[in-house]
């Protein structure tokens, strides 16, 4: 059994890291910092650590003035108060004047778990995909949640990341390459291809498996930057005839939207998109939610069938 | 700049804006006629900029929370030579730089995108947090609404420039009293505005926005070091449409641009030509 670690503590470390390597950087939240896990930079550099209080509004509008005064600010709170509550300070604010600002939510989606559907957000891929110069990655696994996010301490521009609050395996070794806009390939497969985003590769893997014992071969990829997209990894996914995309958010407008997008224009193949139908969540443990809401592995490697 | 000077500059602003607005065909006159004195005295007076190198280390900065005012604000960065004066007649027009409401991307010198009302003065403040952490002695400078105070954002970014002690900050509210719809009273009471922002803890100068001696002397206190570890805030009464007789106090001319007839007539009461 693989390690288990939740994305928002590698954002936790991560920080701190940069924090030492980088004076330039700035780290707000919203009287989250112990759930979000900014509280461990907060606590290694309190001087550069700004706490806007319950105020997300407010916390997006400061980080646009700290970012286009030439700091690189990371931005934190719940998905939900982020890229919800905050949604058009991120659009005007940030996206607009194409802001240095990286905001890293953490709780996203369902496996918040008992705090219920208030606090599920299963839009925000949706929301932060649709504004222009916006880069929105969603990462599987601690390795590379910490890469992808000193990545984007990297470039100048806006950038959403997306954390969970679940432990959730390590998959990739310490060694593996991670760069912004290029899906990981974890298994290769000629009879389909599940594309995963965020948690759900580890269950795309688990599917995989399950579908080897019925005799299809099935590719797995980790799509951790949903904008810009790896169209070409798409186009060549979209060789073997069928794709399955699997994502812990709403089936509109998010992986599967993106993806569709690049398939219909480039490569037409079937396709089949697994999340969160039109729905809300709501409370029960985490694991509880994903059955009840068909995102198992089960479930993917259904999917994979009624399209074979 | 003496006080005289600064009075003839912000007629000419005022000359800039009609001709921006109708030109446009389109626009917000009565809101930038209002804080017209405020801005001259702001581009003329008070901040430290440089028009020919607009993004120098340590300077100023200006962020227009009502970015409606973008007419006020495009005529005084004109006038102070930021770009040329025939540009303005540009306002609105597809491809121009002088976009309906302000875009930093597009035109330098402007500090920060503003339109959407409550978001410039978070903005604001994050500028003068990042000055703070710099150790720099820039100042920030922001216009408000009276209408924008409605916006809960504003009191959230109210909250935290008091707690975090930004004596860098200096905001205007552009008291004219009117919004869209109407009388703020009659829409959504805005008033006490000074108290309101006594209660957050800000050090608050009132003044006739339009008496460009009380102006200079209030961004003057507003530097004072017994105001030190507090932001200012001026509560400016003002006029909308002043100085243009049948826009004055009319909130039918917050967002309205003059014919050819009610062009020429303002033109001359501020006695310019279009």
């Amino acid at each position: 059994m693989a390690e288990k670690i939740a994305t928002r503590a590698s954002y936790g470390k991560a920080l701190t890291e940069l924090g030492a390597e980088n004076q330039n950087i700035i780290v707000m939240d919203a009287d989250l910092s112990g759930s979000t896990q900014t509280k461990k930079f907060a606590d290694k550099f309190p001087e550069r650590f700004i706490n806007a209080g319950i105020a997300e509004c407010n916390m997006m509008g400061m980080a646009a003035g700290l970012a286009i005064s030439g700091k690189t600010v990371f931005a934190s709170t719940f998905a939900m108060f982020a890229a919800g509550r905050a949604y058009e300070i991120i659009r005007n604010s940030i996206g607009y004047t194409h802001a240095n600002v990286k905001i890293c939510a953490t709780h996203a989606g369902l496996t918040v778990g008992e705090d219920g559907a208030s606090h599920q957000c299963l839009e925000d891929l949706a929301l932060m995909r649709a504004i222009p110069g916006m880069t929105v990655i969603n990462p599987a696994d601690d390795v590379s949640a910490r890469k992808l996010i000193k990545a984007a301490a990297e470039f100048n521009g806006p950038c959403y990341i997306r954390l969970g609050r679940a432990s959730v395996p390590v998959l990739y070794g310490e060694d593996q390459k991670v760069e912004i806009g290029k899906a990981l390939k974890l298994k290769e497969g000629k009879d389909a291809v599940i594309i995963a985003t965020g948690i759900m590769v580890d269950a795309a893997m688990q599917a995989a498996e399950l579908l080897k014992a019925e005799g299809l071969e099935v590719g797995v990829m980790d799509m951790h930057t949903i904008k810009p997209i790896d169209e070409e990894a798409i186009v060549e996914a979209a060789k073997t005839g069928a794709i399955v995309t699997v994502e812990e958010h709403s089936v509109m407008g998010g992986l599967g939207s993106a993806v569709a997008e690049v398939v219909c224009q480039k490569a037409p193949c079937r396709m089949k998109i697994v999340g969160v139908q039109d729905t809300f969540g709501e409370s029960g443990t985490p694991d509880a939610l994903l059955e009840k809401y068909h995102l198992t592995a089960a479930d993917i490697a259904e999917a994979v069938k009624s399209i074979r | 700049m003496e006080i005289q000077e600064l009075q003839g500059k912000a007629a000419l602003v005022r000359q800039d804006i009609i001709r921006e607005v109708y030109s446009a065909k389109s626009g917000h006159p009565g809101g930038s006629l209002s804080c017209a004195d405020v801005m001259t005295a702001l581009y003329f007076e008070v901040m430290n900029i440089d028009p020919a190198d607009p993004a120098k280390e340590g300077r100023d900065k200006f962020v227009l929370s009502k970015g409606h005012a973008a007419p006020a604000l495009y005529a005084a960065m004109a006038e102070r030579g930021y770009f040329p004066k025939e540009e303005l007649t540009s306002l609105r027009h597809i491809g121009t730089r002088l976009q309906g409401h302000p875009s930093m991307k597009k035109l330098p010198g402007l500090e920060m995108s503003t339109g959407s009302l409550g978001q410039g003065i978070s903005a604001a403040v994050g500028m003068a947090l990042a000055a703070k952490l710099d150790k720099s002695s820039a100042r920030i400078y922001t216009i408000l609404g009276d209408g924008e105070l409605q916006e809960g954002m504003v009191w959230e970014a109210a909250m935290s420039a008091a707690h975090y002690g930004l004596d860098n900050l200096c905001a205007v509210v552009d008291h004219n009293g009117l919004q869209i719809d109407g009388k703020n009273d009659d829409v959504m009471r805005v008033n006490p505005i000074a108290d309101k922002f006594k209660a957050f803890g800000w050090n608050v100068i009132a003044i006739d926005g339009h008496d460009m001696e009380q102006i200079v002397k209030a961004f003057a206190d507003a530097m004072d070091v017994k105001n030190s570890g507090r932001p200012t805030v001026i509560v400016a009464e003002t006029v909308k449409g002043k100085g243009v007789s049948f826009m004055e106090n009319q909130a039918g001319w917050h967002g309205k641009a003059p014919n050819d007839e009610q062009a020429a007539q303002a033109m001359t009461e501020l006695g310019g030509t279009l």
